[in-house]
C-alpha cells in the first residue's frame, strides 16, 4: 500500500513538486524564525544572568520596595556559610548597589553603583570580558570605577578621567567621592552600559558608610541553569525572612521571552501548515477527480472504504512527509551553520542595543523541536486528507467506472 | 449446478423527474462453467443488468442468490468482501493501475485478500502466462497495447479466484486481432478451467464464440438461446 501511495503522488510531478517546495520553504521558515527567535532571547537571557543579575539574589525584603541604603542583608555571616556548603552553588558575590549620581566636567548622569568585590565578582558575572580600555577592578588602585562606553560618551570622559559621585550615605547624608576611571566597557547592551557602573566594595563601603560584610545583595551563579528553580527553592526554605528570588522572579519578561520560545515554533508551524493544509486539500482533491475511475474500480473489485480512507491519507501524508523532511534538513543545515557564523543585524544594532539585545544572532533550536514538527505534519497529514478521502469515499462504484 | 439464481430483478432509475425501467422483471440462472453473452441494443439494459449481478449496484426489486447468498441483502461492507472473494470484472477501458507492473496489478486483488506474498508472486505469473504476457509481468500499462491490457485485466479478475467472471463490453476497444486472441483466451480458460463468463456486449465475435446468449429489450429478456 505504501508504495502505491508513494507511486501514486508521482503520477503528476509539477503538482506535487510544487506542493512539496511550498512544505519545504513553509518548514525552513518556520524554524528559521523560531531558531532566530530562541537566538536572540537565549542570548539576552545568557547576558542578563551572565553580566547582572545571575541565577538568584538575595535581598533584604524591603531592599526591592524601598532600595533604601540601610536596608541591607541582616546577619551575612549566617548565610554565607549556607552558600559555600551547597554544592549546586557555582559561585557567589556580595554587593553594594546604590542609585548614585556621577558627574563630569561636562555632563551628569545617574546610575545604578555597584561596590563589588572584583575577584568574588569575576565567577558570577562576566562583566570583566567586556572590558575595552584600561583594566578590570582587580588590577586597580582605590577608587577607580569600571564604567560603560555609553556612560563615558554621554559624559565626554576618557580612560583616566576624573568623575565625581554623589549618593547617600548610611547616616542619611549625602556624601561624594571622586573616582578615576581604570576601564570602560561595551557589552553591546547600550541602556546597561549607560545605568550600571562598579567600584570595588571597600572603597563603596567606606563611602556609604558600612561595616566589612554589610552588602545589599548576594549574586549567585548555579552549576547549571536548569537548576534555578531547585536551588532557589532549597535557599528559601533556609532563608526564611529573606528575600530569595531566581532571575526569572527577578526580571520576569526575560522568563515569559524564555518560555513563550517554546511555544513559538508551535504557534508558527501551526500557524504555516494551516495554510499549507489548503494547498494540499487542493492537490489532493485534484488526485483523487483525476482518479475517479480507477477509484471506482478498486471499490468495485473489492477495496473497502477503510483502505480507500488509508490510501488517500497515506498519499497525504507521504507527500507533506517528503516536503517537510526536505524542509527540516535543510533548516538544520542552514542553523548549524548560521549558529557558528551568527546574523549580522549591525544595520539595526542600534535599536537591538536600545533593547538589551546583541547585533549578532546565533540561532538555534532545541532538538526536540523537530520531533514536534513530524508530528504536527502527520496530524496536519491526516486532518488535510479528510476531505479528499471523504470525497472518494462517496463515489459510486457503478458511476466512477463509467466516467471519462 | 446454478452458480446465480436471479428472480425478479427490477432497476429503476429517476431521470429528470421520470421514472425509467432499466431492467424489468428479470428472471434468470446461471450455472457453473457457462460462457454466456448477454446482447442488446443500447440502452436495453445490459450493463445495469451486470452491475446488480456483480453487486455494484442494487435493484429496486427482486434478488440475487449468488452460491445461494443473497446479495442483495448484504450490508456495503460485507457486499465490497463478497464481491473481492467470488466475483471478477473485466471493464470495457481495461482499468488498470498505472503507476503499476502489469505483476503489481495482478498482485493487487490478492494484496486486498491478505494474500502472503509468496502466494501472490506465484500465482500472478502463473495467471500472466495463461494469458500469454509472461514477457510483460514487468510493464507498466502504458508500454501495453490494448489487447494485452485487457488480457491482465482477465488475469487480475481471476487472480481472486472468482465464482464467476463479468465482462462489461471486454472487446469494445480492441482491434479484430487482439479481440480474436483475447476471446481465444477467455474460452480456453472457460473450457479447461470450467470458469464462468458473462459478458456484456455488442460484439458478433463474442456472440459466436458464447454458449449461451441473452438478449434484453427494453430491460426484459426476449431471448434467451444456448448453442452446443
Amino acid at each position: 500500500m505504501l508504495s502505491l501511495c508513494w507511486k501514486n503522488i508521482w503520477r503528476n510531478k509539477t503538482r506535487s513538486l510544487v506542493i512539496i517546495f511550498a512544505i519545504v520553504f513553509g518548514v525552513i521558515g518556520g524554524v528559521g524564525f523560531s531558531a532566530f527567535y530562541n537566538g536572540m532571547i537565549y542570548q539576552r537571557l545568557d547576558a542578563a544572568i551572565g553580566n547582572e543579575v545571575s541565577n538568584i539574589q538575595i535581598h533584604n525584603p524591603h531592599f526591592l520596595e524601598n532600595k533604601e541604603i540601610n536596608d541591607t542583608i541582616a546577619n551575612m555571616a549566617s548565610i554565607l556559610p549556607i552558600l559555600q556548603n551547597n554544592k549546586q552553588i557555582k559561585a557567589f558575590s556580595y554587593r553594594i548597589k546604590t542609585f548614585s549620581m556621577v558627574n563630569s566636567a561636562n555632563s551628569s548622569n545617574g546610575l545604578l553603583l555597584l561596590g563589588i568585590d572584583a575577584e568574588k565578582e569575576k565567577k558570577v558575572t562576566g562583566i570583566y570580558q567586556y572590558v575595552k580600555q584600561g583594566h578590570y577592578l582587580d588590577s586597580c588602585k582605590k577608587n577607580s570605577i569600571l564604567i560603560g562606553q555609553k556612560l563615558a560618551e554621554k559624559l565626554k570622559i576618557k580612560l583616566r578621567s576624573k568623575v565625581v559621585v554623589t549618593l547617600q550615605s548610611s547616616s542619611g547624608n549625602i556624601a561624594s567621592a571622586a573616582f578615576k576611571v581604570a576601564g570602560i566597557y561595551n557589552t553591546g547592551n547600550t541602556s546597561f552600559d549607560e545605568r550600571m557602573a562598579y567600584v570595588k566594595y571597600d572603597d563603596l563601603a567606606e563611602i556609604v558608610g558600612f561595616n566589612p560584610g554589610m552588602a545589599h545583595e548576594i549574586a549567585i551563579t548555579v552549576t547549571d541553569n536548569k537548576l534555578t528553580d531547585t536551588v532557589t527553592d532549597k535557599l528559601k526554605t533556609k532563608l526564611a525572612g529573606y528575600s530569595v528570588k531566581s532571575w526569572k522572579e527577578i526580571m520576569p519578561e526575560l522568563g515569559l521571552m524564555t518560555d513563550s520560545g517554546q511555544y513559538m515554533l508551535l504557534i508558527y508551524m501551526t500557524i504555516i501548515f494551516l495554510a499549507l493544509s489548503f494547498g494540499i486539500i487542493n492537490t489532493m482533491l485534484m488526485a483523487v477527480l483525476d482518479r475517479i475511475r480507477e477509484i471506482g474500480m478498486l471499490m468495485a473489485i473489492g477495496m473497502n472504504k477503510l483502505r480507500v480512507f488509508i490510501m488517500i491519507t497515506l498519499e497525504t501524508i507521504l507527500l507533506m512527509f517528503t516536503g517537510s523532511f526536505i524542509g527540516l534538513i535543510l533548516s538544520y543545515i542552514l542553523v548549524e551553520i548560521l549558529k557558528k557564523t551568527g546574523i549580522d543585524l549591525t544595520a539595526f544594532a542600534s535599536g537591538m542595543a536600545d533593547m538589551g539585545f546583541s547585533a549578532i544572532v546565533y540561532p538555534f533550536i532545541e532538538p526536540n523541536a523537530y520531533i514536534q514538527i513530524v508530528v504536527l505534519v502527520i496530524i496536519t497529514g491526516i486532518l488535510s486528507s479528510i476531505i479528499p478521502a471523504r470525497k472518494a469515499l462517496r463515489l459510486n462504484p457503478s458511476e466512477a467506472i463509467r466516467t471519462q | 449446478m446454478k452458480i446465480i439464481e436471479i428472480t425478479n430483478l427490477t432497476k429503476v432509475y429517476s431521470e429528470n423527474g421520470n421514472e425509467v425501467v432499466a431492467v424489468n422483471n428479470v428472471n434468470l440462472d446461471f450455472e457453473q462453467g457457462e460462457f454466456t453473452a448477454v446482447v442488446g441494443p443500447s440502452g436495453s439494459g445490459k450493463t445495469t443488468f451486470l452491475n446488480m449481478v456483480g453487486g455494484i449496484d442494487n435493484p429496486t426489486e427482486g434478488q440475487i442468490l449468488v452460491d445461494k447468498v443473497n446479495i442483495c441483502s448484504l450490508k456495503s461492507s460485507e457486499l465490497i468482501d463478497f464481491r473481492m472473494n467470488n466475483i471478477g470484472f473485466v471493464f470495457q477501458a481495461y482499468n488498470l493501475i498505472p503507476v503499476l507492473t502489469a505483476k503489481e496489478n495482478v498482485e493487487f486483488i490478492m494484496f486486498l485478500q491478505n494474500k502472503p506474498k509468496a502466494e501472490r508472486a506465484k500465482r500472478s505469473a502463473e495467471l500472466l502466462n495463461a494469458v500469454g504476457l509472461s514477457d510483460r509481468m514487468n510493464s507498466r500499462p502504458s508500454k501495453l497495447s490494448g489487447g494485452q491490457q485487457q488480457r491482465v485485466a482477465v488475469a487480475r479478475a481471476l487472480a481472486s479466484r472468482p465464482k464467476f467472471i463479468l465482462a462489461d463490453e471486454p472487446t469494445a476497444n480492441l482491434d479484430s486481432k487482439s479481440a480474436e486472441t483475447l476471446l481465444d483466451i477467455m474460452e480456453k480458460l472457460n473450457r479447461e478451467e470450467n470458469i464462468t463468463f458473462i459478458f456484456s456486449t455488442h460484439d458478433p465475435r463474442v456472440v459466436n464464440k458464447a454458449r449461451r446468449v441473452i438478449t434484453l429489450v427494453d430491460g426484459q429478456v426476449a431471448k434467451d438461446e444456448r448453442n452446443n
